[in-house]
């Protein structure tokens, strides 16, 4: 047996548990052979240590007997460690001269006989007993947090958690690679269930981001580079060339309408290519912020993005006295340290192209749903006429859901938002065209507020519900009403037959995936992904909009598939995260980290193993350094260092052996 | 290039113009071809219906023969055998209890299969191995002005789409429009023709075939080219009945071989063109002349 | 008008049926069928059988075997594979089929003079005999053991066929066809020399 020194006291309680130890551990039989230890001023057993009577109890031994070591024998310490530290805490000791022994789930709860499991019990409280004499006074360390918060992405989560941030007071930086903020809902018509105008409930708040004294907007921009830890990171963000001064640009657009190019020729990203854009152009009307950009790949200006400078460019003529043209315009990189990161950096659609049997590509008249979201659209490339691309308006037309999710071949997962916004499409071309529709399902998925009620009303509206994967979309008939047609050839799976339905167009509901460079990002961000490829949560129930790094959190579909309504709740979610860091203004730092002995001889073995990042190489010095506020306690260097050099706090060479012996013991 | 050539019985049987078509082609481009050894039966949809393990052994008969060769590459024109060939090899792979099983029949004939054999389909071994520009070389008389529909069938693209894409073939339209032809768009290509159904269900059948027919007639082919013997049979050898269920959609089918013979100038009697119910009279009305370039 | 009821009860399932086609290699992923009926979609037979591929998954999951077993279905698939190739659950459908062609085989369960169970038996016995198929002899003994009228309806292509000179009554047989006999003996795990 070890020998304790002689100034060691040591308290002991074993806890009851209810039920829960006691049914399987004789907990009083402990206590009782605890007593007889070396070091062990008291034991006791009780039956709810966690609550406070025991909580107080553990407070008024320490004074009485004048304990200087706290070990309590009950459940896991995920639960409850933090309870007795306080405790401990509150009684005058150090929190870190307590230890917890787990007796309920690696114990009392994985036996079945009670001789065998309070032997366990005894040998863990001895190990336990042995470990925390050697235990040292620590300090929670505190790191302070930036006040400020940089949210990465500004569709409508990154909007809506900027928003709520800003209203708190609390400076926010608001990223967005695209030219404009609004992200996907900006090309919606209208939103489901209650069919308000998208735009209409979406500029509102994106004209209060522009206007907002507290939100630094830089829009046509990247972040680049992170480093640094919960409360500071450290953050370079890449500023495109717009060539366009945003400060001078009043958005007047004179400069689209003199464009040397008379007509729009070139692909217009926002309208789906449905549309045409001219080299200058704004995206959509109600971009925030309004400025133009010039887009150097189409421009006669450039060739090949760069510069020639042989165009009559008057755009600049156009311009005028407002100066705001800068054709020299260069991409700028601009650092700012916050203390928060709310990553809403949103989704992409599935590239209906995947599935060949639908047609996409091949066939004019297949479009995807966020196409015919501009399409139905008043401003969008037909002013909200449904005219196909080959000039036909519709006579009938087939909603095909599902298409890139619940597929084992593309992606496996329920995109969630399909079914409702099929039905929402259903019900606008119907407005819009009065033609047949049919929509093609597997399962109609209406769990939200009034989703269910919105489904009843589509059924009333004379749409045709036809429970079915479609099997393929073709171009050949069989019959002369066939001619000419898209057929679209499914098994009616209620009615019990296959169908072949002749349609004039066919929607895609594609299914919503990570962006294409989710990869990307998630390393930029120190975040995991889930299989899918979505960021991953800290937990999928508890902890939302958390990520496992402190300080970053996430928020919309970057981590699934989520409607409008979650997506701003969870971005609300976010916010309030980031707030509870900013106002308590530092985080606590459990003291587990490890440290570097002047012994090291600087071989940096160290180095690349810690998982963390916490290691660097002092050049001046020739030795490895720790950085306390990254280091997790892991313990992966401690166990490498060749040379030992390498301590760690609570877990010291002397605690760990002192453990296994008591453990050993009997 | 030498390959161990696989004709299965129809080959040897009523889709021997395909053989027939295939050798000299294949001789015309300096691909030798050595007929597998005392070759068996594939087993084709068949027997798979009755014994898929006992089917998988017939068919890895000849896949260990082809190695006992030497030859270790297989050319398999008939499509049922090149699918079913293939899918002994991924049974072999793939599962372990009917890869023993396997064994233990070759063994007790005193064989042994390795699993490495590649299975190919001449169109495979035309367009990869031999190379269009090669076989532009040997067009003599372009087949210009021809309407073809490229018919690819099931067996070749599904389940195992390995040379071609499986919803969207292209190897022989290119082969095709090597040889000068114009391809007409068939979005029919891959559609089943119903195999064995024509003579043992005839009413789904031949309602199968019409709709292959009536869709090449449709787009204006002059002829389909195919790469099945079962395919060509059913699309050639029921015209009667198709006419008497639903109208006369008169379209000849040839293997698209015969197509390459002819466009090789290689002469008639050479590529089995009589053996079709349905003649296909069209013939490349020029031969270029000797010192004319080739095209390009 | 004659009326019967076509409610099912637990006793005409049987049990395990599902399981052991499911437990065949290449047919696990039955289980996770979300009846979508893509499969029916695309095949091109759908419309001439009693049941659904669909429902036919549904069927043998749910353990009917006889309906299953006794269904056209089965014997309408052309094996073209669409269906497996396009369901989402990667289910083989078509070597799900192949497995109750089989067990219907093996059970003698199919209308009497059906031509395709017997030509597919057939073939298997003349493949088992000779080690290849003469094609013109594999017909013709069909078509005397299911219907002399669909064999005489047919008399133009068999005139097309003499004419056209495919019309070969010459049994196709490998050197060594004893050995088919011996390969399939050893599948059974049977020894010694066959018949």
């Amino acid at each position: 047996m070890v020998s304790i020194k002689q100034d060691i006291r040591i308290g002991f309680y074993i806890c009851h548990c209810g039920h829960n130890i006691a049914s399987m551990v004789d907990c009083p039989e402990v206590a009782r052979y605890v007593e007889k230890l070396p070091g062990v001023t008291l034991s006791r057993d009780y039956k709810y240590m966690c609550s406070d009577p025991g909580q107080e109890l553990i407070q008024k031994d320490i004074k009485e007997f004048d304990l200087n070591r706290v070990v309590v024998a009950s459940c896991s310490p995920l639960l409850h460690e933090h309870t007795f530290r306080n405790a401990v805490a509150a009684g005058g000791l150090n929190p870190f001269f307590f230890h917890m022994v787990n007796i309920r789930e690696h114990d009392s709860w994985v036996h079945t006989d009670r001789k065998e499991a309070t032997a366990k019990a005894k040998a863990l409280a001895r190990a336990a007993i042995q470990r925390v004499a050697h235990h040292k006074a620590l300090e929670v360390k505190r790191v302070p947090v930036h006040p400020d918060v940089l949210v990465v992405g500004g569709g409508i989560a990154g909007i809506h958690a900027a928003l709520t941030l800003a209203n708190a007071g609390k400076k926010v930086y608001l990223v967005e690679r695209q030219p404009s903020i609004g992200g996907h809902m900006a090309k919606f018509d209208k939103t489901f269930p209650t069919l308000d105008c998208a735009a209409c409930i979406l500029t509102p708040k994106m004209s209060d981001v522009g206007a907002h004294k507290n939100i630094t907007l830089w829009s046509y921009s990247e972040v680049v580079k992170m480093d640094g830890y919960v409360g500071n990171y450290t953050v370079t963000i890449k500023r495109k060339p717009r060539f366009i001064n945003e400060d001078l640009c009043t958005g007047c657009q004179e400069c689209i309408a003199n464009c040397i190019y008379k007509e729009p020729k070139f692909t217009d990203e926002f309208n789906e290519g449905l549309g045409k854009r001219k080299p200058v152009y704004i995206p959509f009307p109600q971009a925030t912020p309004q400025v133009v950009l010039i887009d150097p790949n189409v421009c006669l200006n450039f060739k090949r993005g760069v510069l020639t400078d042989k165009c009559k460019k008057t755009c600049v003529e156009a311009c005028g006295d407002r100066k705001a043209i800068d054709f020299k315009q260069k991409e700028e990189f601009v650092e700012i340290k916050v203390g928060s990161i709310i990553v809403a950096t949103g989704f992409q659609t599935f590239d209906a192209k995947r599935v060949p049997p639908y047609g996409y590509g091949t066939y004019p008249n297949v479009y995807t749903a966020l196409e015919v979201e501009r399409l139905v659209n008043a401003s969008g490339p037909t002013a909200g006429e449904v005219i196909l691309r080959d000039g036909r308006q519709p006579k009938a037309i087939g909603i095909i859901h599902c298409v890139g999710s619940r597929d084992k071949k593309t992606n496996r997962w329920c995109s969630r938002v399909c079914c409702m916004y099929s039905l929402k499409l259903a019900h606008l071309l119907k407005e819009h065209t009065e033609a047949e529709i049919y929509n093609f399902y597997i399962d109609i998925r209406a769990p939200g507020k009034g989703y269910e009620e919105f489904y009843d009303k589509l059924n009333s509206e004379g749409v045709h519900f036809v429970r079915g994967r479609v099997g393929e979309v073709t171009d050949w008939g069989m019959t002369p009403e066939e001619e000419g047609k898209l057929v679209i050839r499914v098994e009616d799976t209620l009615a019990g037959f296959v169908r072949r339905i002749p349609v004039d167009m066919v929607v895609l509901a594609t299914g919503l995936e990570p962006q294409a460079d989710a990869q990307d990002v998630r390393r930029l961000f120190n975040m995991s992904c889930g299989t899918e490829g979505f960021f991953l949560e800290r937990h999928p129930k508890l902890a939302p909009v958390n990520t496992f790094t402190d300080g970053i959190f996430i928020a919309g579909c970057c981590q699934g598939p989520r409607d409008i309504p979650d997506t701003v709740a969870q971005a609300g979610a976010a916010a309030a995260e980031a707030m509870v860091l900013i106002d308590r203004g530092h985080v606590e730092q459990e003291p587990n980290t490890a440290y570097i002995l002047p012994d090291c001889c600087g071989c940096k073995s160290c180095l690349p193993l810690c998982p963390y990042t916490a290691i660097t190489f002092d050049d001046a010095t020739r030795k490895a350094v720790i950085n306390e506020a990254l280091c997790k306690g892991c313990g992966t260097c401690v166990g490498s260092c060749p040379s030992g050099s390498i301590v760690q706090n609570l877990f010291e060479d002397e605690e760990v052996f002192s453990e296994i012996e008591g453990m050993l013991a009997d | 290039m030498k390959y161990s050539y696989f004709p299965g019985c129809s080959l040897k049987g009523l889709g021997r113009a395909y053989e027939e078509s295939l050798l000299p082609v294949m001789k015309h481009l300096g691909v030798e071809l050595q007929e597998l050894d005392d070759w068996n039966c594939c087993g084709a949809t068949a027997y798979m219906a009755v014994d898929e393990v006992k089917a998988c052994v017939l068919a890895a008969r000849n896949l260990a023969l082809a190695e006992k060769s030497g030859l270790n590459q297989v050319m398999a024109p008939c499509a049922a055998c090149y699918l079913v060939l293939n899918k002994a090899k991924h049974y072999f792979h793939d599962y372990p209890a009917i890869k023993a099983t396997m064994d233990r029949a070759l063994d007790a004939v005193g064989l042994h299969y390795s699993g490495d054999t590649p299975v190919r389909h001449p169109l495979d071994i035309l367009l990869n191995d031999v190379g269009l520009e090669a076989i532009k070389q040997k067009v003599e008389k372009p087949l210009t002005g021809l309407k073809v529909a490229t018919y690819y069938g099931c067996q070749i693209v599904r389940p195992y789409a390995t040379f071609d894409d499986q919803y969207n073939p292209t190897t022989m339209d290119r082969l095709m429009e090597a040889l000068g032809a114009t391809v007409v768009r068939y979005p029919l290509k891959t559609k089943c023709c119903g195999g064995s159904l024509t003579g043992t269900l005839p009413e789904a059948g031949i309602r199968l075939v019409y709709i292959l027919l009536n869709e090449a007639q449709k787009r204006g082919a002059d002829c389909i080219a195919t790469v099945c013997p079962l395919c060509q049979f059913n699309l050639d050898g029921y015209h009667a009945q198709v006419k008497a269920q639903y109208g006369d959609v008169l379209v000849p089918t040839v293997y698209f071989t015969q197509l390459m013979g002819l466009a090789f100038g290689l002469p008639d009697k050479q590529l089995g063109l009589n053996r079709a119910a349905v003649p296909f009279k069209w013939r490349p009305t020029e031969a270029l002349p000797a010192t004319a370039p080739v095209p390009a | 008008m004659k009326m019967r009821p076509t409610i099912k009860y637990e006793a005409d399932r049987v049990r395990g049926f599902g399981r052991e086609i499911m437990s065949v290699p290449g047919c696990e992923q039955l289980e996770s069928c979300i009846q979508c009926g893509t499969c029916s979609g695309v095949c091109p037979l759908s419309i001439y059988m009693d049941h659904t591929p669909r429902q036919v998954m549904a069927l043998t999951r749910a353990d009917f075997k006889n309906e299953v077993l006794r269904s056209r279905t089965i014997w309408l698939c052309a094996s073209c594979y669409a269906c497996t190739v396009e369901c989402p659950q990667e289910i083989r459908i078509t070597d799900i089929m192949y497995e109750l062609k089989q067990r219907a085989i093996h059970e003698g369960i199919y209308p009497k003079r059906f031509p395709i169970p017997i030509l597919a038996h057939d073939f298997s016995e003349m493949v088992k005999k000779n080690g290849r198929i003469t094609e013109m002899l594999l017909v013709i003994k069909l078509f005397m053991k299911t219907s002399w009228l669909a064999a005489l309806g047919n008399w133009r292509l068999g005139i097309d066929l003499i004419r056209t000179g495919r019309f070969s009554l010459v049994t196709e047989r490998i050197r060594h066809h004893g050995d088919i006999a011996r390969m399939m003996d050893a599948v059974d795990g049977k020894k010694g020399p066959s018949a």
